[in-house]
C-alpha cells in the first residue's frame, strides 16, 4: 500500500494520470486550479485553454477519439461551458470523459455560490461528490470508469474544502491502467446533432441515466453506516465528515453519487430512523429531490444554505436552531500589493471621477479603499458589455466617464467578444477600454495564458498579441503603456482618450510584481539559442 | 499530552507571511509520525496580504478538516494582529503561540519566523524530532533548508 498526503486537486491528478488520462483541459480558477498543474507535474499532457467552453470543447473531441479526458474549472466556469456540456450529454463520448466543477460555497474566492449539482440534473449526467481525497482518488478513477460504460459525461462536484484540504489516502501500489489507443470511429447518428439525430439522442441519454441509476442503487459509491434509530443524517460531500464528528452516534447514509440519486435505498434508511435529516453544503439539492420523491427528511433550515458548513453550523443544524449566527471577527482584507501595477491605474480612474466597469481579477481589490475605484463586477469579461451599455442609455455627463477595465487572461478568457460589440455597437460618444496587462493570471497564482505565449509548463508556445488584435479590429486610438512609469502621464492619457469621443483601447502593460522574476527567468530559458561552429 | 484524541492547530498571519507552508510542515510532521491528519484553508487571496489561517488536525481519525470554534489546542499567530481575530477559535486552556516568544534578532532570515514558531509548538507536540526535520527538508527548496532547521532549532530553544 502507499500512503499519502494530498490536497483533494492533487488527489484529482494522480487518479487521472493513473486512469490513463490522455489529455487534460481547463481554465484557471480557484479552486480548481491545482488539478492541471499538479497533472502535469506529474508527467500528464496538460493544458489551459482560453476558457472553459474552449477547454470542454478539446475534452469531448479527445474523448470522442477514444482517449480518456479531464477538464477542470470553477463552479462559474461551468456557466461558461454550459453550452458544450448539455449537448455532449446527449452525443455521449467514447472515452471516458470527467469534468470537475470545483463549487465555492461561502464564496472564498468566488462572485457566487451557485450549485452545480444543478447542472448535472440539467443536462442529465452523473454527478460524483468525494468527501475528502481519498475519495476524490476514488472517485475520479470510478467517474471514468461510469463515463466509458454509459458513454457519458460524468460531473466531478467538489467543494474548496475538499479541494484543498490535505487528507490521508491509501492506495494500492501504483498499476497504471494500459488504455486503449485513441481511435476515431464514424458514428454520424450520434455525434452531429441536427434535430434528427438529436431526438433520438435525447431518449438514449434518459435511458442511460435510468440504468445509471439503477447501478447507483444497487453498487453506487454511497455508504450506509447503522447508528442510533433516533437520528438519520443523509449527507454528502465534505459535509457528511462535518455532520459525522456533530453527532458521532447517528446512522449515515452517505451518497457519493448524488446525481442520479439511490432513491430506493434513500427511502429504507429514512423510513428506518426516527428522525431523518439531509444535510448538504449549497442548495437543498438532494432533500428537494427526496421530499419530491414523496420520501419524509428534514432539510437544513434556509439560513444554512449560505457559506460553508463546518461542525459547529452543523450541531445548530441538528437543533434545528435559527438563531442568529454570530458574525466571525474581522480579518485583515487582501488588498493590492504594495507596488502593484493596478495602482496607478485606479488612483487615475478615481482622480478622473470614472464611472469604472469592472472585472475578474487581482484588479477587482480595485473596489477596496484606498481607490474604491470600480462600479460594477458581474462575470468574467462583463466589464466590456457592461459599460457599452451604462454608455447607450446615460446621460452625457455621467456617460463620458464610463470606462471599462478588464485583466490580461480575462480579455483572452470572454473580453474579446466584448470589443467586438464596442466596434460593432460603438456609443455615440465613442468609449475607453483599458486592458490591464501584467502577463500573468495573477489572482489563481500565477498561470500562463495564450496572452503569454508560453505553456501551462512555461515553454514557449504561440502568442496573442493583444495591439494586433485590437487594431485588426479597427480601434481608432490603441495604446501600449506602463502605468506605472509616470503615473501623471497615464492619467492625462485616459483624460485624452475619454474627451476624444473616439473608441480608445489602452493597454496599460508592466509584469505582475509577484509573477516579474519567474517570468524573467521563463523568458531567459526561452531566449533562441545561438549556434556555434 | 494524550495523541488518541484529536490535536487541533491554527496558524494564522497574513498573506505573504509563510502560514501555509508552516502548515504544511506541521502536517508533514504529523504525518511521517503516522498519524491520520487533515489540513484545511482557504487558498485565493492568501498573496494579497490579506488575513490567511490554517487547520491541522491529527490523531487515530479525524473527520472534519476544519477545527470547530473554540476547540484548538494551540494558535500560532505569526503576525501580532491575527491573534484577536483568531483567540475564538481556541479552547479555554489553549495554548497561544505568537511571534513575540521568538528573539527575531536571532533568527538569520526574518522570513523564518513561521518556522521558529513551529520549532516552539514542537515542545508541545509527541511527534519525533526527525518527522519535523525531514518534514521541512520536504517542504523547502534546499537553499533554504539550513536557515529554516536552525529557525526551528531556535524556537524550540526559546
Amino acid at each position: 500500500m502507499r500512503r499519502l498526503l494530498l490536497s483533494g486537486n492533487e488527489a484529482v491528478a494522480l487518479a487521472a494520470l493513473e486512469s490513463g488520462v490522455r489529455l487534460g483541459t481547463g481554465y484557471p480558477g480557484t479552486p480548481s486550479t491545482e488539478i492541471l498543474e499538479a497533472f502535469s507535474g506529474l508527467g500528464g499532457r496538460a493544458q489551459w485553454s482560453p476558457n472553459e467552453k474552449v477547454a470542454l470543447e478539446v475534452a469531448i473531441g479527445a474523448a470522442f477519439g477514444g482517449a480518456r479526458a479531464l477538464c477542470t474549472m470553477k463552479h462559474v466556469g461551468l456557466n461558461v461551458a454550459a453550452d458544450p456540456l448539455f449537448t455532449v450529454a446527449y452525443t455521449g463520448v467514447s472515452g471516458g470523459l470527467v469534468i470537475v466543477s470545483a463549487d465555492d460555497p461561502g464564496m472564498a474566492s468566488s462572485q457566487n455560490e451557485q450549485d452545480n449539482r444543478r447542472y448535472a440534473e440539467a443536462a442529465g449526467v452523473p454527478a460524483l461528490e468525494p468527501s475528502d481525497s481519498q475519495e476524490a482518488y476514488e472517485f475520479t478513477a470510478l467517474a471514468l470508469e461510469i463515463s466509458e460504460r454509459w458513454e457519458i459525461p460524468v460531473l466531478l462536484r467538489l467543494t474548496t474544502r475538499v479541494c484543498h484540504s490535505k487528507t490521508v489516502l491509501l492506495l494500492p501500489e501504483c498499476t497504471t491502467r494500459a488504455v486503449p489507443l485513441p481511435r476515431f470511429t464514424r458514428d454520424i447518428h450520434s455525434r452531429v446533432m441536427i434535430p434528427a439525430n438529436a431526438r433520438p439522442a435525447h431518449r438514449r441519454l434518459r435511458a442511460k441515466l435510468q440504468a445509471a441509476r439503477e447501478w447507483n442503487e444497487a453498487s453506487g459509491p454511497n455508504r450506509w453506516t447503522e447508528g442510533e434509530r433516533a437520528l438519520g443524517i443523509i449527507a454528502s460531500g465534505v459535509a457528511y465528515m462535518h455532520a459525522r464528528e456533530a453527532a458521532p452516534a447517528a446512522s449515515f447514509l452517505k451518497i457519493g453519487m448524488t446525481y442520479p440519486l439511490p432513491l430506493d435505498t434513500i427511502r429504507k434508511f429514512a423510513t428506518g430512523v426516527e428522525r431523518c435529516v439531509v444535510i448538504e453544503e449549497g442548495d437543498p439539492f438532494l432533500a428537494d429531490a427526496i421530499r419530491a420523491a414523496g420520501i419524509q427528511v428534514e432539510a437544513k433550515p434556509e439560513m444554512y444554505r449560505f457559506g460553508e458548513l463546518n461542525v459547529g453550523r452543523m450541531r445548530r443544524i441538528l437543533t434545528n436552531d435559527v438563531s442568529p449566527e454570530p458574525a466571525p471577527p474581522r480579518g485583515t482584507p487582501p488588498q493590492l500589493c504594495p507596488g502593484c501595477p493596478h495602482r496607478a491605474v485606479f488612483s487615475a480612474l478615481r482622480n478622473l471621477g470614472c464611472i469604472v466597469s469592472g472585472d475578474i481579477g487581482c484588479y477587482s481589490l480595485g473596489v477596496l479603499p484606498p481607490f474604491e475605484a470600480m462600479d460594477t463586477l458581474v462575470c468574467m469579461g462583463a466589464a466590456i458589455g457592461v459599460g457599452l451599455g451604462l454608455r447607450h442609455v446615460l446621460p452625457p455627463g455621467q456617460r463620458r466617464k464610463v470606462v471599462s477595465v478588464i485583466g490580461d487572461s480575462t480579455f483572452v478568457h470572454s473580453g474579446i467578444t466584448g470589443l467586438v460589440e464596442m466596434i460593432y455597437n460603438p456609443p455615440e460618444d465613442g468609449y475607453v477600454l483599458i486592458i490591464l496587462d501584467n502577463g500573468t493570471t495573477a489572482m489563481t497564482g500565477m498561470q500562463e495564458h495564450p496572452g503569454t505565449g508560453r505553456t501551462l509548463q512555461h515553454t514557449a508556445t504561440g502568442k496573442m498579441i493583444f495591439e494586433d488584435v485590437v487594431r485588426a479590429l479597427g480601434v481608432p486610438r490603441v495604446h501600449v503603456i506602463d502605468p506605472t512609469i509616470n503615473p501623471q502621464e497615464f492619467e492625462n492619457l485616459i483624460a485624452a482618450c475619454l474627451d476624444s469621443l473616439d473608441l480608445s483601447v489602452v493597454i496599460a502593460r508592466r509584469n505582475c510584481l509577484l509573477a516579474a522574476s519567474a517570468i524573467r527567468q521563463y523568458e531567459k530559458c526561452l531566449e533562441p539559442v545561438h549556434e556555434h561552429n | 499530552m494524550s495523541t488518541t484524541r484529536t490535536i487541533n492547530i491554527v496558524i494564522a498571519g497574513l498573506g505573504g507571511q509563510g502560514v501555509l507552508k508552516a502548515s504544511d510542515i506541521t502536517a508533514d510532521a504529523a504525518f511521517r509520525a503516522g498519524f491520520n491528519v487533515k489540513k484545511s484553508e482557504l487558498h485565493g487571496m492568501s498573496q494579497r496580504g490579506g488575513s490567511v489561517t490554517s487547520d491541522i488536525r491529527f490523531g487515530e481519525s479525524v473527520l472534519s478538516p476544519m477545527i470547530p470554534e473554540g476547540e484548538a489546542d494551540f494558535l500560532v499567530a505569526i503576525s501580532p494582529e491575527q491573534v484577536e481575530p483568531n483567540h475564538h477559535l481556541l479552547r479555554p486552556e489553549g495554548t497561544l503561540i505568537h511571534a513575540g516568544l521568538i528573539d527575531a534578532g536571532a533568527l538569520k532570515n526574518k522570513k523564518s519566523v513561521n518556522v521558529a514558531l513551529l520549532g516552539k509548538l514542537s515542545r508541545s507536540l509527541q511527534l519525533p524530532d526527525e518527522a519535523w526535520m525531514e518534514a521541512i527538508r520536504a517542504n523547502l527548496p534546499e537553499k533554504l533548508h539550513e536557515v529554516n532547521l536552525n529557525a526551528f532549532v531556535l524556537g524550540r530553544t526559546a
